[in-house]
């Protein structure tokens, strides 16, 4: 097995970590551009012109400070979710309910939002987000403590959580924590106190500001602390964390609490932020989108940041491409797909191009439902 | 040793006294409602029936490719494709049969993308799930039009004699055609996997590719076969959904079913019947639920209060009970050893 590194001269070596993180981005950025090349042979056949399209699609997300402000709003549910579903995988867990927990964390936020009054924002919206992250924590949880304790996938009981989580939060908007006032008829909470409002800070969300630090945060939580190392362990052999005295019950659980409590996060701040009260049917998807990010970013946790801005870019302008080009916005949804379905088979990519693969760069997934 | 156990008997060799509690009792319940309430115990029963249908469709596709060490989490997607180009083709075509082998070709054409990224490519089994199912979500909501019409779906055909039976008659006996085609497959594949040497195969393949591979069963050939003729099952899934079920489309229209397929196939121990009976279980609970509006004023008056419940809190039942159902009645489960492994000669 010869290495590259073998080869190089003493001046390139410290380049290398520069190559090395090259090396890592091709296999994404490659996905992405044969992702939107397929896209554009989709939107030729049903009768558009691609250029339109992908031009309305940019200037919508990029093209003006409004634009990057719709942007970075649908971004930081995605750094959240990618970020929930990265850590998960981590732990060799692939959660799926980053859907649900996001609910619970929503419905909870916008609870905490409306039904407390006069407190001031210095108070109101670190408790609304906590309760709302916190909610999310104990969704995951379940689906942690039964793949723990009794086997049950977690693959299965996340999506079933998920369709539990959506009549649970509905019951919630449309029953007990229904807006009451007068000529209001739809399912969906009060508006949350203005105090409980996220404000924007030097003109950027705070909820974006929070996502990074989430971001920054959950890398530390992997790469530098004894807890991530053990689950990392978790993640790679099971069997062999287990001789190493790691509590692998104790690990899956713990794993899936900060998952859920990062998309927990995720939907409050949503509520906070953009949407101002919970409203059920409100980011249906972003438990796929997630996985799609987690993948783009080959889990990391950092790299979660620029993989979610990018699909953010596509969900703020895919309503300009619609107005302007008539592709209808879910042409997206496709690409996303194709850009999951390249990264997944990067075998494929590095076949293509004549690349190595690189040891230790592997990702570990999922590993059957066995336990 | 143990291998060969496994391989060389069906799992269902004992006899389950559980079950066969649980099934009496529920038998029993039944005949009980039966005598109270005829007609509405009926229409739960053919409710529960026409429910379960796609999910036992489905978690027989599970099965096929499971069994052969396949995970196959993308049934969900494989559904809604079929679902969606069956009900294209049946537009097209005004015919429902012509519509319904189309579905069938868009299952096994799905089944074979799954099994080149899960089989050549190599990509983890779950995530080549996942991308047929976002693929299938963006995929039909693009190219899906409002104002396309319906032509029709498939009736009811009626067997002479059997149909005028009661209770049973107009359950199992009165049924469009992809419902029969279900019940007939649960006993082909049941015969196929645990009686043929093709099921032998299939089966060694989950468990010991390397086993498998020294007796000359061509691995990989086996998986895909059974991948694809799992698609061209979920396709039929599909397929009963616009073409059967419904009469249209619509967006999601598969809402969670594929995936409750797979809760059954586990609950079902990776066998026809087992699954069945989990199928079963989970269209009872959504009969009940589409149902309850009509019952309310039949159920006993201790019973009332299920009457008065919000209708979100019968529509969680299903997913409450099949999480339950796989944390504590299967509990760990024994999967195909070989699953979600690829297989490499060495």
């Amino acid at each position: 097995m010869e290495r590259a590194e073998s080869q190089s001269s003493p001046q390139a070596d410290r380049l290398a970590p520069l190559r090395g993180l090259l090396r890592a981005m091709i296999v994404p950025v490659i996905s992405v551009v044969v992702a939107l090349a397929i896209g554009a042979v989709i939107i030729s056949v049903s009768g558009a012109n691609p250029l339109v399209a992908y031009r309305a699609l940019f200037e919508g997300g990029l093209g003006s400070a409004r634009a990057i402000g719709r942007t970075f709003e649908k971004a930081t549910p995605l750094i959240f979710g990618g970020l929930a579903v990265s850590l998960a995988f981590k732990c060799g867990l692939f959660n799926i309910g980053a859907q649900g927990q996001l609910l619970l964390g929503a419905v909870f936020a916008a609870f905490i939002g409306f039904s407390l009054q006069g407190l001031p924002a210095m108070a109101h919206i670190p408790l609304a987000l906590l309760v709302g992250a916190i909610m999310g924590a104990l969704w995951a949880a379940i689906a942690g403590t039964l793949k723990a304790f009794t086997g049950a996938h977690e693959v299965i009981t996340t999506i079933m959580l998920n369709f539990v989580a959506f009549n649970l939060t509905d019951w919630l908007a449309d029953g007990p924590w229904k807006d009451r006032s007068p000529g209001n008829i739809v399912a969906r909470t009060p508006a949350v106190a203005p105090e409980a409002r996220l404000p924007d800070i030097a003109g950027v969300p705070l909820g974006m500001i929070l996502a990074v630090l989430m971001a920054i945060a959950v890398w530390w939580l992997i790469w530098r602390t004894t807890i991530g190392f053990e689950l990392r362990t978790v993640g790679q052999n099971a069997s062999a964390a287990k001789y190493a005295g790691i509590s692998v019950r104790r690990m899956t659980v713990l794993a899936m609490v900060a998952s859920g409590f990062l998309a927990g996060l995720g939907g409050a701040i949503e509520t906070l932020g953009v949407v101002g009260r919970f409203q059920p049917g409100f980011n249906a998807g972003l438990g796929f989108q997630a996985i799609t990010i987690a993948l783009l970013a080959r889990t990391h946790p950092i790299a979660v940041v620029p993989a979610s801005l990018l699909i953010g870019v596509m969900q703020a302008g895919a309503s300009r491409m619609q107005f302007n080009s008539g592709v209808a916005s879910e042409i997206v949804d496709v690409i996303q797909a194709i850009i999951l379905f390249f990264v997944a088979a990067e075998s494929l990519i590095r076949w293509v191009l004549r690349l190595r693969a690189e040891e230790g760069e592997r990702v570990t997934l999922s590993s059957g439902w066995g336990s | 040793m143990q291998i060969t156990g496994s391989i060389a008997r069906p799992s269902a060799a004992r006899i389950p006294w559980v079950t066969v509690g649980v099934w009496g009792g529920l038998l029993l319940l039944v005949l009980i409602a039966y005598a109270r309430a005829p007609q509405a115990t009926t229409a739960v029963l053919t409710s529960t029936i026409r429910q379960s249908t796609p999910i036992i469709l489905g978690a027989l596709a599970g099965i096929m490719c499971e069994r052969s060490g396949v995970i196959n989490i993308g049934i969900e997607g494989m559904m809604l494709l079929s679902a969606f180009l069956g009900f294209l083709f049946n537009v097209w075509t005004g015919d429902l049969f012509l519509a319904t082998v189309g579905a069938l070709l868009v299952g096994a054409a799905v089944g074979a993308f799954h099994a080149l990224m899960s089989i050549t490519l190599k990509v983890d089994q779950i995530i080549a799930g996942t991308v047929i199912n976002i693929l299938a979500v963006g995929l039909t909501g693009y190219f899906y039009q409002q104002g396309l019409t319906t032509r029709g779906k498939f009736s009811p055909v009626s067997i002479p004699v059997l149909a005028d039976i009661p209770i049973i008659g107009p359950v199992f006996f009165s049924n469009p055609p992809i419902t029969y085609a279900s019940l007939i497959l649960i006993v082909v594949i049941h015969v196929l996997l645990f009686r043929t040497a093709w099921g032998l195969r299939t089966r060694a393949v989950g468990e010991h590719p390397a086993a498998a591979d020294t007796v000359g069963v061509a691995v990989n050939r086996v998986r895909y076969i059974n991948v694809i003729v799992g698609g061209m099952l979920a396709g039929l899934a599909g397929a009963f959904l616009t073409l059967e079920s419904v009469g249209s489309f619509e967006r999601n229209m598969t809402n969670g079913r594929g995936f409750v397929s797979l809760a059954v196939m586990i609950f079902g121990k990776w066998t026809p019947f087992g699954a069945w009976g989990g199928s079963l279980l989970f269209g009872f609970a959504n009969a009940m639920q589409s149902q309850i509006q009509f019952l309310k004023n039949q159920l006993p008056s201790w019973l009332a209060w299920i009457g008065d419940l919000p209708p979100q809190f019968i529509g969680m039942l299903p997913y409450v009970l099949t999480i339950a159902v796989l944390a504590g009645f299967v509990g760990r489960a024994r999967p195909p050893a070989a699953i979600g492994k690829v297989y490499e000669k060495e």
